[in-house]
């Protein structure tokens, strides 16, 4: 959890709000330093969260969890954290055929040869229903009426990898908006994914699942590199866009953007232009 | 970081194993140092793995990929349980020999190699390697040629970009011999015995596999599926995941996988534009979690020149690690540009992993050209910014004509001196 940060979000680990889809972009840069945030924000805030971790192994976000001040390995342990490693996770689903079960399970999908007159590969008809399943599994309520956390929070780190991985755009935004009906409609909770801009590439399959994403969102934060290129003591801009996809207001979209400076426990963000490092 | 399970040498260690419960506590990412846990005698039995080291920022166990002068752009090697991909210059010279470094400095260290290609047989690839060069021919040779440069080239000092005389190399000569990176001579071939002495498994795809053209499971390509089996295969028999707890002495895989993305895989994502376009980041997404929980580093190197669909090259970087990109200027016209004469190509670093941490090691220069010499392949710097220090005068320049301590004797070009400079 970033202090700064949060004085930007304008939000504290006691007064989080509920019922949001956040969505995280980075766009030539690498924009992980916020899941890192939010990971330990929710965490600090005594809510129960599920972490789709697609990219990075445990003992990478525990590490810099406990440069943060939350410590995964206890967190798992006592429940409040339920974490699936997809790295780990698709070694024992990819070679070992089995008919269970798995959130990952598309990565056995079948998929025929395409006939001779049909060029382009389709995506499969496989969905991501089992890793839907999961997530409703892993943030069911307590049944025994004693409420210990706070509200459920879904992170996905990240979800263009799904799309690498052969799911369609569209499985991917189904699979989003089932678990935004479930997590923050029903249960009230928060829901944080990343997803890779990937720019000037046309990657239309990206597209498609930004900008359906940034329609539906309530909060975006984008990460970006420096128009001018690469600098030592300014690592990227951040533009943070409040939304309110829902309510058809004449209240217009709020925006600001900063620019900051990532160090080995925190970030620093100033106005732009106002490095430290220039004044 | 390699593992901190409790398997391999010592008394208790296969009790407190089957103690730990579960096997998953093989990562190649846990922190070393003092833990709570007091699982203290990991610390040497890591620290002894040969031709590792750790790295200063975040305690990562580190291999190191057969250039030093890579090493060093890299934040200090590669890390264990890494992908580093190498994008290849257009005739695939260049990287085809970072590749046998990379091969070359697995059997200097005595680790063992997996060769996956679908173009030549393994064998052969390592009967080309090149041979090392080791502590006692080292210094006589480079003062050879430090002799031979110098006596050309002693009267020759920067008169008009008198900077450059002070830039530092990017890697320090080969004066002694470290157990962490090693250089290579390309003109001679490795020693036979040493081929011999290392342990190795070649995959060579033309006879893996096999004629019939069953439907695909996975939608991987057939190639794909058979390198990943062989992968998992060699890594569970041997043990490099801690699943075979009767092994003594840890040791590290390094995989070298050349020509990934191309058509010889059965691949057609360079042939077209509407290509299998998974295929190729699925396998790499089982890759690295194959990667991931076993103590071994991997190097491919994919003719990204080739693919047509731009994204996919996106896609890729976005799930590899580290990412190297080489240009060669070898049949462009950069060949007879007089900025770029002394070098062979260019070389940018795409990506660094930040691993365990929010930062990264990343040098500030983003241009870098290098140059093949018969022993070393150098990696420098290639434009200077503009010097915007307050005071341009001459007074000031005695002061910067100093020599930099990293020109070692075998830097032979740019020998500094104690003089003063004049225009």
């Amino acid at each position: 959890m970033f202090p700064e940060l949060n004085n930007l979000l304008n939000t504290t680990p006691d007064r989080a709000e509920q019922g949001k889809l956040t969505l995280l972009c980075d766009a030539n840069t690498d924009g992980s330093f916020l899941v890192h945030h939010f990971l330990s924000f929710y965490l600090k805030a005594n809510c129960k969260v599920c972490f789709v971790a697609l990219i990075q192994s445990f003992s990478h976000y525990n590490i810099v969890g406990q440069k943060l001040g939350v410590s995964l390995t206890v967190a798992r342990e006592c429940g409040q954290l339920v974490f699936l490693e997809g790295l780990k996770s698709s070694v024992d689903v990819f070679f070992r055929a089995q008919a269970e079960p798995h959130p990952l399970q598309f990565l056995r999908s079948v998929s025929l040869q395409p006939s001779p007159e049909v060029h382009a590969w389709e995506a499969n008809a496989e969905n991501l229903q089992p890793l839907y399943e999961f997530v409703r599994e892993a943030l069911k309520p307590v049944d025994d009426g004693e409420a210990a956390w706070r509200c459920p929070v879904l992170l996905v780190d990240d979800l263009s990898v799904l799309l690498s991985l052969g799911m369609g755009a569209v499985a991917v935004l189904d699979f989003i908006h089932y678990c935004r009906a479930t997590v923050c409609w029903e249960r009230k909770g928060n829901i944080v994914a990343l997803v890779h801009d990937s720019g000037d590439t046309e990657d239309e399959e990206n597209n498609i699942l930004l900008n359906g994403l940034s329609h539906q969102s309530h909060l975006i934060l984008r990460a970006e590199g420096l128009a001018t290129g690469f600098c030592r003591d300014v690592h990227g801009q951040l533009r943070i866009l409040w939304r309110t996809p829902s309510q058809p207001t004449t209240q217009r979209d709020w925006s600001l953007t900063y620019q900051y400076k990532i160090q080995d426990k925190s970030v620093s963000f100033f106005a732009k232009g106002m490095s430290p490092a220039v004044l | 970081m390699a593992a901190v399970a409790t398997c391999g040498t010592g008394a208790g260690s296969t009790g407190s194993m089957v103690a730990a419960g579960s096997k998953n506590n093989v990562t190649s990412f846990q922190r070393r140092g003092p833990r709570a846990s007091g699982s203290d005698s990991s610390y040497s039995r890591l620290v002894s793995i040969a031709g590792t080291r750790p790295s200063v920022r975040n305690g990562q166990l580190l291999v190191s990929t057969g250039l030093p002068a890579l090493d060093q752009l890299l934040g200090g090697g590669l890390a264990v349980g890494t992908v580093l991909l190498i994008e290849e210059d257009k005739y695939n010279i260049y990287s085809s020999l970072l590749f046998k470094y990379f091969l070359a400095e697995g059997i200097i260290n005595g680790h063992t190699l997996l060769v996956a290609s679908a173009k030549e047989d393994p064998a052969d690839i390592l009967q080309e390697l090149p041979a090392p060069l080791l502590d006692d021919n080292v210094k006589k040779d480079f003062d050879e040629d430090a002799c031979n440069h110098k006596t050309a080239e002693s009267n020759i000092k920067m008169k008009i970009a008198w900077r450059y005389q002070l830039l530092p190399k990017m890697e320090a000569g080969p004066v002694s011999s470290s157990r962490f990176g090693h250089y290579y001579d390309v003109s001679k071939k490795m020693p036979q015995e040493l081929i011999e002495a290392s342990k190795w498994h070649g995959f060579f795809f033309p006879e893996k596999s096999s004629s019939t053209l069953n439907i695909e499971p996975c939608s991987l390509t057939h190639g794909y599926i058979k390198l990943l089996q062989f992968i998992q295969n060699i890594i569970y028999e041997e043990g490099f995941d801690g699943s075979n707890p009767q092994k003594k002495q840890k040791n590290i895989l390094r995989i070298g996988i050349q020509n990934l993305g191309s058509p010889l895989w059965g691949d057609d994502l360079c042939c077209t534009e509407n290509g299998n376009s998974r295929s190729l980041t699925k396998f790499l997404y089982v890759l690295r979690g194959l990667l991931r929980t076993s103590l071994s580093a991997c190097m491919i190197t994919m003719p990204t020149h080739l693919i047509q669909n731009k994204a996919i090259i996106s896609r890729v970087t976005n799930l590899s690690d580290t990412v190297v990109g080489l240009e060669s200027f070898i049949g462009s016209e950069r060949e007879t540009n007089p900025l770029y004469k002394d070098y062979h190509g260019l070389i940018h670093i795409r990506q660094i992993p930040r691993l365990n941490n929010l930062i990264y090691d990343v040098s500030d220069v983003k241009d870098l050209a290098f140059k093949l010499k018969r022993k070393l392949f150098t990696i420098e710097r290639l434009h200077l910014p503009p010097d915007l220090s307050d005071t341009v005068s001459r007074s000031s320049k005695q002061d910067l004509a100093e020599p930099s301590k990293l020109l070692g004797p075998g830097c032979g070009v740019m020998a500094g001196g104690k003089k003063h400079l004049d225009f």
